[in-house]
């Protein structure tokens, strides 16, 4: 049965069909023309994508694709996007606690034969698979199932919704593979390189459309709070994105290319970008998860329509000035990095209010916490980000700043809001989406949920509490002086200092990856369960709760 | 007040809008003006943009994720300047596409680390940290001294850089392959030609090997030349025009 508003060979497949035929001579072309080994495979993985991705599409015009007959909605590509979601996060926190233990123990970690292996190219494979891969897929999954329910509307697009999902697993895998053969444009969180960056930028545009394509036909008549973020989220990443990636490529058959602007323009630019992909990719995004999943578990409305609007604008205004802060004391002017310092510590007012929103919605249900361990996952998720906005606008202060910055207490800082902020919150809406997608009555297991969480959280405690000590630590002894008036201590002396640190910091690591593991058993087994089909309320559109 | 709202809430394009323009006026103040106001890059002498073998060096650098444990920015902070050397000014990296500061000290900052160190222990230490600091967590870079760096594409790197307005040479773009060989190798017909292309730069077989020019010759004539050029008694930090 052909799903609503899907007919064969439409436009939306000939237009798939179209740009994975230009992609494909382009990547085709890449490789037979490469200047470089590296670029030659990338090229080849390409093509190979394209192929399985257009005979994917012969297949389903062909066939028609698999429709569930149960719901209005279009599910399938949320599932998938649940199940990669899953994937990319125990790759990612995997890949992490390897690096953690190279910094660790280096003579053990370290392999001369293979420098792909190496610290600096595990890195970034290691940020890019918990931000973009993980993290991405959860926004996506999520926001595509919160704009169908709270505009009570099916995905728009025909198969473009599906051409999001492969396309950006597709920008996952060329850019993780890209890392290990030392394709990097060298930019924290921006090291795709300038075709990975294209086919991105490809793909983003299709899911904003998709997404407002959802937002215009709904039947609700306001656009509920959570696709207010999500729709920050996507348009704001677009800007910082291509602004960003501005680059000359040497050539268009090779990898390398030169960032646009250099130096001290290219440093703010890079974290005017980079301070607010945590700004709008790992806090705007995951807030429209808060806005719409902790109402519907703790089943209560949002607790202040007002304060989300105050939240919602404040933010985004406020979170865009902040990136100066990660250049105190550099050559930046000055005037820059006071107007960065000034607009941190303001954003710790909505990032409250948005917090306050968060945990206040349980007015009345706080009891649902004993009994119900995925919404004190969620609620949690909040606690934390409560604790690492307050902790980020400290930082910026210059005086701090001095001490901390370059130091592992940034990388703690990060963690407390990546781990205990983003990872609650994802695994959280998983949680719900999982019995809710596959329609069953409850978890597998919620004890084993309870083992989740408290792994989870007894690994983030160790986790930053570790990359405090080191981090002031190394601070302090960085600038300390003897009797004499001379630098108490050696650089190297700082290292040896930090390895009991670095130990407890991959020990706490491998609890929250436990969890993980804990947790991937527990959905598949909810998913695989025998259990009767069900149909949850979740699935009968929920009620904008937003009204005025 | 609130009701005003509505309008954001019901029509889909003007939320959008709204977004836009809200989330652009902070990039628009803070970063425009850089590239405006002119006292944001000191006048200094001896900034010169890099040689060719440098360039590929740096790409190494880049390629290796250097940047993710090595900052290259020292702070005016006593420590610092007395642990590194003279702190960072913005003219020395006006040449970098992209700019390659760092956010971590895993390891020391380099900044100024050229003529810090010999070639020799460079080598052993990329080859090996450990061997020649005990208590290093540096991964080994020996795979740098096998791998031949590709001179050929070096015109289209310098000429992309000069798209990007660093002041290099017809000639110099022209001899880009020739130069990156000729100042690894002292014996290169070609080594005077390169001199007076590159004054200042110095010309020797970084990695011990004379046969080759490899990717640790060029990763250690990167090294060798940060903040090495850089003329410290020309430059008035205290001047009118130097305060930002």
């Amino acid at each position: 049965m052909a799903s609503a508003g899907w007919r064969r060979g439409g436009l939306d497949a000939w237009a798939i069909g179209a740009t994975i035929v230009a992609c494909s001579y382009f990547a085709l072309w890449g490789a037979a023309n490469a200047t470089d080994s590296a670029f030659a495979i990338q090229m080849w993985t390409a093509l190979g994508a394209f192929l399985v991705g257009g005979a994917l599409l012969v297949g389903v015009l062909g066939r028609g694709p698999s429709a569930d007959p149960s719901s209005r909605y279009e599910n399938g590509v949320i599932k998938a996007g649940v199940v990669a979601s899953m994937f990319w996060g125990l790759a990612g926190f995997l890949v992490g606690v390897v690096i953690a233990a190279q910094l660790a123990f280096p003579n053990l970690m370290y392999f001369e034969e293979w420098g792909w292996t190496n610290f600096g190219r595990l890195r970034p494979l290691h940020t890019s698979a918990v931000i973009f891969a993980f993290g991405g897929n959860v926004l996506i999954a999520t926001s595509f199932y919160v704009v169908q329910r709270t505009c009570r509307a099916r995905l728009a697009g025909g198969l473009w919704p599906w051409f999001v999902f492969w396309g950006y697993q597709l920008f996952i895998v060329m850019a993780g593979t890209g890392y290990l053969l030392g394709i990097t444009e060298g930019r924290e969180y921006a090291e795709p390189p300038w075709y990975t960056d294209i086919w991105l930028t490809l793909v983003w545009v299709a899911y904003l459309l998709v997404f407002l394509g959802t937002i215009w036909k709904r039947q609700e008549k306001h656009i509920y709070v959570a696709n207010w973020f999500y729709l920050a989220f996507i348009v704001t990443i677009a800007m910082l994105h291509i602004v960003n990636n501005l680059a000359v490529p040497v050539s268009l058959s090779g990898w390398f290319s030169y960032s646009l602007f250099s130096g001290v323009q290219d440093a703010l630019t890079q974290w005017w970008y980079g301070h607010n992909a945590v700004g709008f990719f790992l806090t705007a995004g995951f807030l429209g998860i808060m806005y719409y999943f902790i109402p519907k578990q703790a089943d209560r409305p949002v607790y202040s329509y007002r304060l989300s609007i105050i939240h919602f604008w404040a933010l985004i205004f406020l979170y865009i000035w902040a990136g100066p802060h990660h250049l105190h004391y550099t050559a930046l002017p000055q005037w820059a990095q006071t107007l960065g310092a000034t607009f941190s510590i303001m954003l710790w007012m909505p990032s409250w209010g948005g917090m306050i929103n968060g945990l206040m919605t349980l007015s009345g249900a706080w009891d649902k916490l004993r009994t119900d361990p995925v919404l004190r996952m969620l609620v949690v998720s909040v606690a934390f980000y409560g604790m690492s906005t307050f902790e980020g606008p400290v930082m910026s202060i210059r005086a701090v700043n001095s001490l901390s910055h370059y130091t592992d207490w940034t990388i703690g800082h990060v963690h407390s809001g990546a781990l205990g902020w983003v990872g609650f919150v994802s695994f959280g809406a998983l949680y719900c989406l999982v019995p809710w997608l596959w329609k069953k009555k409850a978890l597998f297991s919620n004890g084993l949920v309870e083992w989740h969480f408290w792994l989870s959280t007894i690994g983030i405690v160790l986790y930053i509490t570790s990359m405090w000590v080191a981090g002031i630590m190394q601070g302090l002894m960085w600038r300390a002086y003897n009797e004499f008036g001379f630098l108490e201590y050696s650089f190297v002396e700082t290292v040896e200092a930090m390895n009991p640190y670095y130990i407890i910091r991959a020990l706490g690591g491998t609890l929250f990856l436990l969890g993980a593991l804990i947790m991937a058993y527990n959905l598949w087994r909810t998913a695989t369960g025998r259990e009767p089909a069900h149909v949850r309320t979740a699935d009968v559109p929920a009620q904008a709760v937003a009204a005025e | 007040m609130w009701k005003f709202h509505r309008w954001f809430e019901r029509h889909s394009l003007i939320l959008v809008v709204g977004i836009l323009v809200v989330v652009s006026i902070g990039g628009l103040v803070q970063i425009t003006p850089l590239f405006f106001i002119e006292s944001t890059i000191e006048e200094v002498e001896g900034v010169r943009p890099y040689t060719p073998l440098e360039l590929a060096g740096r790409e190494v650098y880049i390629r290796e994720g250097c940047y993710v444990c090595h900052s290259q920015m020292v702070r005016p902070l006593r420590d610092e300047v007395e642990r590194y050397g003279h702190y960072s000014l913005a003219a020395e990296s006006m040449y970098d596409h992209p700019f390659q500061w760092g956010s971590k000290r895993t390891g020391p900052d380099l900044a100024r680390v050229g003529g810090r160190y010999s070639d020799e222990w460079h080598r052993a230490h990329l080859e090996d940290p450990r061997s020649v600091v005990p208590e290093s967590i540096m991964p080994p870079y020996a795979f740098l001294a096998r791998a031949d760096v590709n001179t050929a594409p070096m015109g289209n790197h310098l000429r992309a850089n000069r798209f990007l307005r660093v002041p290099y040479s017809d000639e110099q773009v022209a001899n880009a392959a020739i130069d990156a060989r000729a100042q690894a190798e002292p014996l290169n017909p070609n080594a005077y030609d390169f001199e007076q292309r590159y004054p200042g730069a110095a010309a020797r077989d970084f990695d011990g090997n004379p046969q080759r020019v490899t990717e640790m010759d060029a990763l250690i004539a990167y090294l060798q030349m940060l903040g090495a050029g850089i003329d410290f008694d020309t430059y008035q930090a205290e001047a009118p025009e130097n305060t930002r």
